[in-house]
């Protein structure tokens, strides 16, 4: 937490959260992108799904899921985005460049699993 | 070109066709939105007016301000839209502001393989080639080959992050401030960036050496 000038203040114990108000995965998790083809458009590249991952960051504040908002869904619980690194050959294994070569994407926490 | 005096050629003057599909739709839905007072023709016009003054200089003047003031780039790699408000730049709704910065040993690229999200607030529109299939789909597999076709070649020994931004988050590149600009003003290093260097598919560079003439 932050106040407008960006100075920190110390949160209040025993505070009970609404799901979700916590981010499920840290920074250096490892993950995996979910592999499921829902109807619908949805915000998650075929290209990733189904591959292995690293959390390099939590975007902060939660968002609400923007496929709800697709579908005018505009309220309810928020979830975290996550800002995860996956490596070119774990996408591409023919990959010709090298190997520390990545990408980076930010994904809404429902398609994340531990890996 | 035909050997007529007429050596250029004519684009047809806006509203000569008939509408498309999507113009009769996107015509049909605005007014409705009117009719049902989501918002008025009036703010139409000012966000219209709001886009047509956001420009890649924006950009330019950000990363210039970044090269010669450590403490603001700390502050821009650390919450990329609360640096950029403190330029007066302001966003539109939620979005996020990721700046991500060029070194020695990483070399940031920004796509959109979805669409074409881009950060507009201070880069303006995106350019053709952004939006088109093309780019979009070999970036994300091949930016080496994209980069080098750009006539950028990385060397092997830097590392290529390609970022897909496709959700809440959009993302400006930190391009590495060129050798020999240590004399060089605020204005004179902002007038180096590039759109395309803040994209990532160039980088600044001093002012060219004339090398075509």
């Amino acid at each position: 937490m932050a106040d407008a000038a960006g100075r920190g203040l110390e949160p209040l114990a025993h505070v009970v959260t609404t799901e979700g108000a916590e981010p499920l995965f840290q920074t250096g998790d490892a993950v995996k992108v979910a592999m499921r083809f829902p109807v619908g458009h949805y915000r998650v590249p075929t290209y990733i799904r189904g591959k292995r991952a690293r959390v390099e960051a939590v975007i902060v504040p939660a968002a609400i899921n923007n496929e709800d908002e697709g579908f005018g869904r505009n309220a309810g619980i928020k979830r975290h985005y996550y800002r995860i690194a996956i490596p070119m050959r774990e996408l591409w294994p023919q990959y010709p460049g090298p190997e520390d070569d990545g990408l980076r994407i930010e994904v809404f926490e429902t398609w994340l699993e531990r890996s | 070109m035909s050997s007529q005096a007429h050596d250029h050629v004519h684009l047809p003057d806006a509203g000569d066709t008939s509408p498309g599909y999507y113009e009769i739709m996107e015509t049909a839905i605005r007014e409705l939105l009117i009719d049902k007072k989501v918002f008025d023709a009036g703010e139409i016009r000012q966000m219209l007016e709001v886009m047509d003054t956001r420009t890649p200089a924006l950009g330019s003047r950000i990363v210039a301000r970044a090269w010669v003031d450590p403490a603001f780039r700390a502050r821009l790699l650390a919450n990329g839209r609360a640096a950029v408000e403190e330029l007066g730049i302001d966003f539109f709704e939620n979005t996020q502001l990721i700046v991500l910065e060029n070194t020695d040993k990483v070399h940031n690229v920004v796509v959109c393989t979805l669409c074409s999200c881009y950060p507009r607030e201070i880069l303006g529109l995106p350019p053709d080639w952004y939006k088109l299939k093309p780019y979009r789909a070999r970036t994300v597999k091949e930016p080496r080959a994209v980069l080098a076709e750009f006539g950028t070649v990385i060397p092997d020994d830097v590392e290529i992050r390609v970022s897909d931004s496709t959700s809440m988050i959009r993302y400006l590149v930190l391009p590495q401030r060129p050798e020999s600009t240590q004399d060089f003003t605020e204005e004179q290093l902002a007038a180096l960036v590039t759109r395309d260097a803040m994209i990532g598919v160039v980088r600044a560079s001093a002012p060219a050496k004339e090398k075509f003439r």
